[in-house]
């Protein structure tokens, strides 16, 4: 049976279980009429059953699949010939892969007939193997089968056989639900684990063939390794400082833009607006929130670059197709709403009174929120900038789709630079092998990536908590 | 362009009013009363500065009023932007062809009837067919033939559909064979652009030729062309060929990989935002617990990618494209958002409900499912829905988990190889033919289609229960 089809008879056989729990307490309390004298309502009876039915086989479903490959390729790989085991891990797998496309595409019988009548003896072996491989396959399908039921229904059986008048059914299940509502929130800590275990493991892989402080402050970016050892320029060097370099120019044009507008607009809808004229801008900028970042690269690439070029060349400057200055100004574009939400809130945190008493004093408006409502809300305003060039130097697809690849190093808005983020997609995406260096790279410019939001978002937060004045 | 602290040099009177309006000066009393003895009174300066005092305040007004305006402009531009460059994607230009089903032309023998005949006309010589049908109409005189040369741009003039678009009709109907047929076939993308944008001109075009310039307007003058609305954008998969290009693999495969992310996140996210907020002991776990949501909900999204390919694709080795495995990754992603807003669901029932349901005898357990979570409901839906459009538009995770590759079948499971709408989007926008720009255009107008729907939704269902 395959999975798929195993975990719609657990669903099914839990609901079974929900009924027969309900059955069974009912034939332990004597009848329907005597359901009073359960310490525990049968319905809670029916859904501990149908959990003790269903969690464990649902775990070793889980746990069994994830095992299965790796077990079975092992054993396939210790029944080839030792010419073949000590093959590198790539031909090795190539080799594997060949013999999964074979037990997977011919039937038994083919293979038997190949492996007797194929002339070559290592077309015998691969025949042979693949046959192994079948075999071990339809076992491990059995066995994942005859394990999984098993457990459903041996554990309802055990659970069933305590039932008594007594048997505190409720606290049982609620015990269970609990341990899954802590599983959930766990969650969130695994991910975090996951993220730094795994980036952290293949960037430590990464700094073996590359130092730490040639990555941290080599000026020259060029990934790509050679093929063969003798190939010339092919050597590969990975100093990231044009790509830290790039992400900054860009983000710091973005924030040029969007901190200014963002911060009026938030000022403007927050002191000045109507409400009607709040209703209107406030839909809008949710909607320039929810555009997808992919809409607006194409749009930066597509609209903005060549207008920029047109309007550069009027003016006699070389300006590059796939200029910082492009993919900058869309992604301020991006942030505005980001910007002017957080701020708008900040500056409706400040006490009506100061804002009163600034105006009663006979301050004019914009006095009143330059002097008196921007410095108390400056640690939400500084907390939302600092969130904002988070966002900004984690963004891909606009600089991705607008900004070059060429790793420049250069302060010039209107040359092509590439970003951290870019470089990771042009590296991940497309034939990656696990052991050279310039798949790994990948990973630690995505540490790099991950502790520099992590420390901006913390840092955020410290400012907003330390520098928040005390109204009350 | 817009300077919130303006600090331009101020006069001497402009300076005055400063030192007394500014309210948080408590020491510039000395400086107050040595200006008093310059100038008449305080009231007489107010009176002066007043006039500069409003025009900096409408200045400053006008100033934000821009702002908003400007945030208006964007949205227009870009919106109007994308849906112009649309437009033409929506209907395609056809050809009426003659075409003659000469069986020495098919290689069928037109004496077999039946299944032997269906059988030889599927794998008949129909590019042959069309060749032949084509080439004599565009012949100047008669008796003469076309150069090789002009054969070529002729036959390009055509969809490479054309063929099995004439091979169906034939499949379909087997009693043409040996008769001729007017048959409408999809013409090229260049040439579809062409009719779109320079047609008018009567020149040659971008990448039409004099030559197939004239055959069109030949073609059009004999009302051969026409326009129809390009159902087979939203029916067809993805095609290297852009006039047979549509979205239709790609609806799929966002549809499967929410489904996963739905399915997942969802349960996950309102059991954790129970746990946190109803029963979690304020101790040094349940901070860390919240710490670490709050700061996952800001890593940027590539980060999740390279989690995908180094934990479920590389460690677990789940297939790669599938939306199995962009469906896990875009739940981690969202799992977070889902969660503060459950939480804040959760937190706005009110605890007298709480109270009088514990009052009644009911367990925690009782209490958190029958009682809270319904009233919470509302909101964590809204919120998860929120979630899921912003999952909806996530592209950069994909990439990193191959979701990125060209695909031609539909997925049908979530464990097939499939892309999604906007990665979609990201492959059309790195074509180079210029069809695929409308194309890009078109899909997207789609995909915010379709988040328009989902937000639309999410509010309509916030306001019906803030009613109540």
């Amino acid at each position: 049976m395959n999975s798929t089809f195993l975990f719609a008879v657990l669903v099914f056989l839990s609901l079974f279980s929900y009924w027969f729990g309900i059955k069974r307490s009912l034939t332990v309390a004597g009848g329907i009429d005597n359901k009073k004298y359960l310490d525990c309502l049968p319905e809670q009876f029916g859904l501990l059953t149908a959990m003790v039915c269903g969690i464990p086989a649902l775990v070793a479903l889980l746990v069994f699949n994830s095992a299965e490959q790796l077990v079975v390729e092992h054993m396939i790989t210790s029944t080839l010939p030792t010419h073949i085991q000590t093959l590198s891990s790539i031909d090795l797998g190539l080799y594997l892969n060949n013999i999964h496309s074979m037990a997977s595409s011919e039937t038994a019988l083919v293979l038997i007939q190949g492996a007797k009548e194929a002339s070559d003896s290592a077309v015998q072996t691969q025949y042979r193997a693949a046959l192994e491989l079948q075999t071990l396959n339809n076992n491990a399908s059995w066995l994942k089968t005859a394990l999984v039921l098993m457990i459903a229904v041996g554990s309802v059986i055990v659970l069933v056989g305590k039932f008594s008048l007594t048997y505190k059914a409720r606290q049982k299940s609620e015990t269970i639900i609990r341990g899954i509502l802590v599983a959930s929130s766990a969650i969130a800590i695994l991910t975090t684990l996951g993220i730094v275990i795994s980036v952290l493991f293949e960037s430590i892989q990464f700094f073996k063939s590359v130092p730490p402080t040639e990555f941290m402050f080599g000026t020259q970016w060029s990934p790509q390794t050679a093929m063969r050892a003798d190939q010339v320029g092919g050597s590969g060097s990975f100093g990231a400082v044009p790509l830290f370099a790039g992400t900054m120019l860009i983000t710091f044009i973005a924030m040029l833009l969007a901190v200014p507008v963002g911060l009026m607009v938030a000022i403007y809808l927050s002191q000045y607006a109507s409400a009607k004229l709040r209703s209107i801008a406030k839909p809008m900028l949710e909607v320039l929130a929810g555009i997808p970042t992919v809409v607006y690269g194409f749009f930066a690439a597509l609209t903005v670059a060549p207008v920029i070029r047109n309007v550069g060349e009027y003016f006699g400057l070389s300006v590059a197709s796939e200029s910082a200055l492009a993919a900058g100004l869309v992604m301020g574009t991006m942030i505005i709403p980001f910007i002017s939400s957080l701020s708008e809130d900040a500056i409706s945190a400040v006490p009506k009174p100061l804002k009163e008493a600034s105006l009663g004093m006979g301050a004019t408006h914009s006095e009143t929120v330059v002097k008196v409502l921007l410095p108390a809300a400056l640690p939400g305003i500084v907390g939302a900038i600092l969130l904002a060039i988070s966002r900004a130097i984690g963004e891909t697809m606009i600089v991705v789709m607008a900004a070059g690849m060429a790793a420049n190093l250069t302060a010039n808005p209107l040359d092509s630079v590439t970003t951290v983020t870019v470089q990771i997609v042009t590296l991940l995406t497309g034939d990656q092998e696990f052991d050279s260096p310039k798949t790994l790279a990948a990973f630690a410019l995505g540490l790099m990536l991950f502790i520099t939001t992590l420390g901006l978002n913390i840092l955020a937060l410290k400012v907003v908590q330390k520098y928040r004045e005390q109204y009350d | 362009m817009t300077n919130s602290t303006d600090n331009s040099p101020e006069t001497s009177a402009e300076k005055n009013s400063k030192v007394n309006t500014n309210m948080s000066a408590k020491d510039n009393s000395a400086r107050v009363s040595t200006t008093l003895s310059t100038t008449s009174s305080t009231t007489e300066m107010v009176a002066l500065s007043l006039k500069k005092r409003h025009q900096k305040e409408r200045r400053f007004k006008s100033v934000g009023l821009f702002s908003v305006f400007f945030g208006f402009m964007l949205v227009i531009v870009l919106i109007g932007d994308i849906t112009s460059k649309a437009l033409p994607a929506f209907h395609q230009y056809w050809v009426k062809l003659d075409i003659n089903y000469n069986s020495n032309w098919l290689g069928v023998d037109e004496n077999l009837t039946g299944l032997e005949l269906t059988k030889q006309l599927k794998k008949a010589n129909y590019r042959k067919v069309l060749k032949n049908s084509i080439y004599p109409v565009f012949t100047e005189e008669p008796g003469k033939k076309l150069a090789r040369k002009e054969k070529r741009q002729l036959f390009k003039l055509f969809s490479t559909n054309a063929e099995f678009t004439i091979k169906d009709s034939l499949l379909s109907s087997p009693e043409n064979l040996q008769q001729t047929v007017s048959i409408w076939v999809r013409l090229d993308d260049d040439v579809d652009s062409y009719l779109k944008e320079d047609f008018a001109t009567g020149q040659a075009g971008l990448r039409i030729s004099k030559k197939q310039a004239q055959w069109l307007a030949k073609l059009d003058s004999e009302q051969r062309i026409e326009t129809r609305f390009n159902i087979s954008f939203f029916t067809s998969s993805d095609s290297r060929e852009p006039e047979l290009a549509g979205i239709k693999g790609a609806l799929m495969g966002t549809l499967l990989t929410m489904f996963v992310t739905i399915l997942v996140s969802f349960p996950l996210g309102v059991a954790g935002a129970l746990y946190l907020e109803e029963f979690a002991p304020k101790n040094k776990i349940t901070d860390l617990i919240e710490i670490n949501i709050n700061n996952l909900a800001a890593v940027p999204s590539i980060v999740f990618g390279l989690l995908g390919l180094a934990v479920i694709i590389n460690v677990f080795g789940l297939p790669r494209s599938a939306p199995l495995v962009g469906g896990i990754v875009l739940t981690l992603m969202t799992l977070p958002t889902i969660i503060i807003a459950s939480r804040a669901a959760i937190k706005a029932v009110p605890p007298s409900l709480r109270e009088a349901a514990t009052g009644l005898g009911a367990s925690k357990m009782q209490v958190t499912f029958s009682h809270v979570l319904p009233q919470a409901m509302p909101g964590i839906i809204t919120g998860a829905i929120i979630s899921v459009a912003q999952a909806l538009g996530e592209t950069a995770p994909l990439l990193m988990i191959g979701m990125v590759a060209f695909i031609v079948d539909v997925p049908t499971s979530i464990v097939d190889s499939a892309t999604v709408l906007p990665v979609q989007i990201f492959l059309w926008a790195d074509s180079p033919e210029r069809a695929f720009l409308a194309k890009t255009s078109a899909a997207i107008l789609v995909l915010l289609t379709l988040l328009l729907i989902i937000n639309l939704s999410a509010t309509m269902l916030r306001s019906k229960f803030e009613k109540k």
